[in-house]
């Protein structure tokens, strides 16, 4: 399916730290900068089809042992407003419920997570650090370019289901 | 079989006398003292004893080695029984009282149960409600190889999962020793999450959400995340309970998660590997198929052992404690060795 440019705003008016929804076609999609890159996801949850882009970006916390407390990854995971799950803003990757990774086999997926992450080194290591592994579901994303100081998103040109199938 | 739920009795606190130091024999004879406030089993609700129960020789049901023997260990060719005294010293206010009464118990049991026959286990009384002290009475008694267990009320003052417990567990875990969790007891809090009931009725069925709160406790706290080797043994509980316990748990770990971070596996996941519930008393649903699903739901096959709860009155006889039609293959294990592995008999 040949990707499809889209103009999405100025870069100016899409600062660190605050996301833009947009329609593009069928489809509704959050554009967040967070940290000065751009990263687009399709707004709706895997789970249940809630609007996910609306929900908090937070960060991830986890725990060495009880009661004591870590923060990772400020401002990058995206909770689902309508049930709390939670999605990394960068690769749409679920966040919880490993013990069904169990059952399926994901190669292409987890080689695909693994490339993202060498982009962005650093937080995939975070991740393994806290114990958890990656959820069932992944988030549609789509690539983000600023040209000419705006924000491009690229999405395909057909719409297809908002389940991405592993 | 091995029962896990055998009640031995104390025939009176005058049991407990010699065992006692001086000032606390004292304070007993010349105070209005006669043992914890505690009345889990009333009289005349034919719940505290089946008939046919009482020993000859005197003393309330559950009192006599010998006759508890015979009845149990005997009549039904079991290869082990694990007894569970419910003398609950929590429910003594003197914290120093409560020591020495478990301390005499404990002492009672090893000397004049453990005795008795070489089938019987035990379960040491604890101060509970002072961890520091129960951790002491697990260290001065836990060596003993009669001993397999802890044992505690389901009522306490304060969420098994509490950190004010550690100490507690720690000892058990020095002496691998499971930590029961029993019904009743009289902690001072109401038995329902919404204060006190009229009737023994919705105290006595009602326990199971005591029994809830407390799993929900020491998986939530980390509990099991602090102490990956403990095993909590959930007596005369029910179970029928759990599937959903365990559905609705895992269901909201997924978006609540964050609250209790260091829980890193779905609750149920921590159930079944440090869970495990007796039998008695059986919730029977109308139709044993319904009983099979549950089984089914729970993975009952692996998380039950069998119990008589003797000589409370639920049935007769261990083959009328089974719901009906229980393959032979989950009798294997629920009967025997889900408490073997356990209790590593």
């Amino acid at each position: 399916m040949p990707l499809q440019r889209h103009l999405v705003c100025r870069v100016d008016s899409l600062p660190p730290g605050s996301r833009k929804l947009v329609k593009i076609g069928a489809r509704s999609i959050g554009v967040f900068n967070v940290g000065g890159r751009f990263y687009a996801l399709r707004n709706s949850c895997p789970h249940q089809g809630g609007p996910v882009c609306l929900g908090h970006l937070t960060g991830f916390p986890t725990s060495p042992t009880p009661g004591e407390f870590e923060y990772l990854r400020k401002g990058e995971i995206l909770r689902c407003p309508w049930h709390g799950w939670e999605f990394d803003v960068k690769t749409g990757q679920s966040w919880f419920d490993p013990a069904r990774l169990r059952v399926a086999t994901y190669p292409a997926r987890v080689e695909s997570g693994a490339s993202l992450a060498a982009e962005h080194p650093g937080p995939e290591s975070d991740r393994e650090m806290s114990g958890l592994r990656p959820g069932p579901y992944v988030l549609e994303t789509y690539p983000v370019a600023v040209e000419q100081n705006y924000v491009v998103v690229e999405v395909p040109g057909t719409s297809r289901g908002s389940r991405v199938q592993r | 079989m091995i029962d896990c739920d055998i009640h031995n009795q104390l025939p009176s606190l005058e049991t407990l006398v010699p065992y006692l130091e001086e000032h606390w024999r004292a304070y007993i004879r010349e105070s209005a003292f006669v043992g914890p406030d505690v009345n889990d089993y009333p009289e005349g609700t034919g719940i505290p004893a089946r008939p046919g129960t009482t020993p000859p020789s005197g003393g309330p049901p559950g009192s006599d080695p010998g006759f508890l023997c015979a009845q149990t260990l005997d009549a039904w060719d079991l290869e082990l029984g694990i007894l569970n005294c419910t003398y609950w010293v929590q429910s003594v206010h003197n914290e120093y009282l409560a020591s020495a009464l478990a301390t005499a118990i404990n002492t009672w049991q090893a000397e004049h149960w453990l005795t008795a026959d070489s089938r019987l286990r035990a379960s040491l009384v604890v101060p509970s409600q002072n961890p520091a002290l129960a951790a002491q009475e697990i260290d001065r008694m836990g060596h003993h190889p009669g001993f397999v267990q802890v044992i505690l009320p389901v009522r306490s003052w304060t969420p098994y999962g509490n950190r004010r417990f550690d100490p507690l567990y720690e000892a058990a875990l020095r002496h691998d020793l499971v930590v029961g969790i029993h019904f009743g007891g009289s902690s001072g809090n109401p038995p329902t999450p919404c204060g006190w009931p009229s009737t023994y009725l919705e105290e006595y069925a009602g326990m199971s959400q005591v029994f809830q709160s407390q799993v929900l406790s020491l998986i939530s706290e980390g509990t099991f995340d602090r102490y990956p080797g403990l095993r909590v043994a959930l007596i005369e509980g029910g179970f029928t309970w759990m599937p959903s316990l365990m559905w609705r748990l895992d269901k909201e770990w997924r978006g609540l998660r964050r609250d209790i971070p260091w829980v890193k596996r779905p609750p149920s996941e921590y159930i079944r590997e440090h869970i495990r519930l007796t039998l008695q008393p059986v919730d029977a649903p109308p139709q044993s198929r319904q009983m099979l699903e549950i089984l089914e739901q729970m993975d009952g096959q692996d998380l039950l052992m069998y119990s008589s709860d003797y000589p409370h009155r639920h049935y007769d006889a261990p083959e009328e404690a089974l719901p009906d039609q229980l393959p032979d293959l989950h009798w294997d294990r629920i009967g025997t060795e889900n408490a073997r592995e356990f209790y590593r008999l």
